[in-house]
């Protein structure tokens, strides 16, 4: 995607965050229908589709795989068959598999919106999180951007990087190093393993999830030494310019990747923000894929 | 019934051994079976049917030492039967195949049931491996000593690496009162988990990495316990320039280990998985361009022993997933040829000297007759043109699955004829 278009976006996107509804809004996709297809659990995403869809107008469809069916032998691509004989107008997919989005988008004949895949990418996360960004910071070129934390496994790392990236951001990447993936610099990344220096003089810092598993697989040690090296708490935000802004895509393990006190203050924490931003976002993204 | 000929000839054909190409074209006269004369002009014998193979070649039927049936357990993908079928139309005389059907080969009347199918079928030599363990658990040892009097040539739990280097020890002592071959699976089993090569690719797809760091651990490691307890050790299919290299060292040590890397690894390398694409999805996983070119550079001065397919069949719903659930492996048995002859054709190897990649050099390694043109010796043959262009299309395999990542793949070298024990077992229809 041109980074012309990711303005467009994030414009309509604007518009729709800032306008009160309208019944146009509810002409844009009435008659149609929205199937949001989710393998994976997930609140805050399938609510925010949800939403955004009815805003709009659509008939929307609620679809939660759990692993029960899968193992009745069903496999994607017979579930994707099965929804395009149903002929919807979009396929929201979330899927726990790198790639599979892409499959399922390969075997079906309307637009796909990917809400996640695997550990590879989030794309509606990440343009949400830059026009949270541009609101705030006005312009996304020259801003100096730390992703920290489990960078490794995190589908939101790698749309953010893609994206600011294009728009003219430096993005840090700021994790021990069993939390980043290989060659995560020829992303276009600087890398950093410490907090201290990774965050000097950041514009923003945007924190990730970090999954108790990492624990089990030997990646980090302890909740407890993790919070005190990576997790973000005023001694390393003192580090960062003094109008830093904190993010979080959600949802957050106080204590654990970032110190309540922080994701609660409102001067500081766009985590609130973040989440407005999704829905109209994501009217933007199907309005612009069906209407 | 036609009475089937007693003998045939083939004439005007050049003839490739493991050493050279003959500068002139040959005549090769088969009687029951065996290579009875070869020279400049033979006269048939009465009643002698002709195969008149001028502008070609001959050269001795493929060996492929690394080919993965189905059966038992797993026909849906391929039977004894049809992985004849595919082998004899790629050219391969002998076949070994790998113990991980299901149930496993650890039980004597498993291997000499797959030796007699073979017979029955009457096309490729079927050969196989033992498990190294029974059940293929990595656990106890199987009963090698019975295996091999069934007819076993080596024993081996591969496509699953032996983790323990306890057990590799005791196996490899073992193996050396009977003279056993043992096979390693080169992936440290712990650092084996990820889908695909670590890297730049892997980390944009998303996908979990899969270092060589796991091959060479293992290669080193097992090499030592060759070198410490003094027995026969093959390793394969290595796929990584630090592997390969560690192997030139053990070699150079004088340790008695052999290697071979299977022809995808010449051939592509992670490029391939592209937007995820499960067919090039295998184990170990296709590397970066540089190793690739360490497995040319490895078969040329002789570190890499030979070339196998690999061949994984696999059907289609284990591989339409997605990438990560999707299972491991392709197809090669009718690839193995072309691709192979890429190394005459583009790597500077002579044609010679590609095929006795796989001919000679992996008969060598398994101790199996074959892979030379002898006087006396069964008439297991291959008639081919090495210039022949042609593009890969999976869908005309004969093999029951179609697994190949090729599709559309441009290659040189055709066969026309396989035979075996003089008998034609296949004929290219153009």
């Amino acid at each position: 995607m041109a980074a012309s278009e990711i303005i467009k976006l994030m414009d309509r996107s604007e518009y729709y965050l800032d306008s009160p509804p309208t019944t146009d809004h509810k002409k844009t996709l009435q008659g149609k229908t929205v199937i949001n297809l989710f393998y994976e659990n997930s609140t805050r995403t399938r609510t925010s589709f949800e939403l955004a869809s009815l805003k709009l107008g659509a008939n929307v469809i609620n679809m939660t795989v759990d692993s029960s069916s899968v193992k009745k032998g069903e496999t994607l691509i017979d579930t994707a068959m099965t929804l395009n004989a149903m002929h919807p107008d979009l396929l929201v997919a979330r899927h726990g598999d790198s790639g599979a989005v892409h499959l399922l988008a390969d075997k079906v004949d309307c637009s796909v919106i990917n809400a996640g895949d695997g550990r590879n990418e989030h794309p509606t996360q990440a343009l949400l999180d830059a026009l949270t960004i541009r609101r705030y910071k006005k312009n996304l070129a020259g801003l100096t951007i730390a992703i920290c934390g489990d960078i490794a496994h995190s589908r939101v790392a790698r749309s953010n990087i893609y994206l600011l990236t294009k728009m003219g951001a430096r993005i840090r990447a700021v994790a021990p190093a069993t939390l980043l993936p290989s060659q995560i610099q020829k992303l276009g990344v600087e890398v950093y393993h410490t907090m201290a220096e990774g965050i000097a003089d950041c514009d923003i810092i945007m924190m990730l999830r970090l999954q108790s598993e990492r624990m089990d697989s030997a990646l980090v040690p302890s909740k407890r030494e993790y919070f005190h090296f990576f997790g973000l708490d005023s001694r390393f935000l003192a580090l960062a310019k003094p109008d830093a802004l904190v993010m979080h895509p959600g949802p957050m393990n106080r204590g654990v990747e970032i110190d309540s006190v922080i994701a609660d203050d409102i001067r500081r924490s766009l985590i609130r923000p973040q989440v407005e931003a999704g829905v109209a976002v994501r009217m933007a993204v199907m309005e612009s894929l069906v209407a | 019934m036609t009475q089937k000929p007693q003998s045939r000839l083939i004439r005007g054909a050049r003839l490739v051994d493991s050493i050279q190409t003959s500068d002139s074209p040959q005549d090769l006269l088969i009687i029951d079976g065996k290579i009875a004369e070869i020279g400049e002009t033979i006269s048939a014998p009465p009643q002698t049917e002709t195969i008149d193979a001028a502008g070609l070649y001959i050269a001795p039927g493929l060996i492929d030492i690394r080919v993965q049936t189905r059966e038992p357990g797993g026909e849906h993908e391929e039977t004894l039967e049809s992985a004849v079928e595919s082998a004899v139309a790629g050219g391969i005389t002998q076949l070994i195949c790998l113990p991980n059907t299901d149930p496993p080969l650890d039980e004597p009347a498993l291997i000499a049931w797959i030796r007699q199918r073979g017979q029955s079928l009457g096309k490729t030599r079927i050969h196989a491996y033992g498990s190294l363990t029974k059940g293929r658990r990595g656990e106890q040892l199987a009963e090698m000593g019975l295996l091999q009097e069934s007819g076993a040539i080596g024993f081996t739990d591969s496509p699953q690496a032996i983790g323990s280097a306890r057990l590799m020890v005791q196996a490899l002592k073992y193996a050396r009162g009977f003279n056993s071959l043992v096979l390693s699976h080169p992936e440290e089993p712990s650092l084996a988990s990820g889908m695909m090569n670590e890297g730049e690719l892997a980390t944009r797809l998303g996908l979990a990495g899969r270092s060589s760091l796991a091959e060479t651990l293992l290669v080193e490691r097992d090499c030592l316990i060759s070198e410490a307890t003094g027995s026969r050790l093959h390793i394969g299919p290595v796929t990584s320039a630090a592997a390969i290299d560690a192997i030139r060292r053990a070699k150079a040590r004088g340790a008695r280990v052999s290697c071979d890397t299977a022809a995808h690894y010449f051939t592509l390398t992670e490029m391939a998985v592209g937007n995820w694409r499960s067919f090039a999805k295998v184990a170990p996983p296709l590397r970066s361009e540089s190793d690739r070119l360490a497995v040319i550079a490895g078969l040329k001065d002789g570190t890499i022993d030979a070339v196998s397919s690999d061949h994984s069949p696999r059907a289609p719903d284990s591989k339409r997933l997605p990438f990560a659930q999707a299972s491991f492996g392709m197809v090669g048995l009718e690839t193995l040829f072309p691709l192979t002859l890429d190394l005459f054709h583009h790597h500077g190897f002579t044609l010679a000297q590609a095929l006795s990649l796989v001919t000679a050099k992996p008969a060598a390694i398994v101790d199996i007759k074959g892979g030379t043109i002898d006087k006396g010796e069964p008439a297991d043959l291959i008639i081919f043109d090495p210039n022949q262009d042609w593009k890969i299309d999976p869908e005309q395999f004969k093999s029951r699955s179609k697994n190949s990542p090729l599709l559309e793949y441009p290659v040189k070298g055709r066969i026309h004829q396989t035979l075996i024990a003089g008998r034609v077992v296949y004929q290219h229809q153009p």
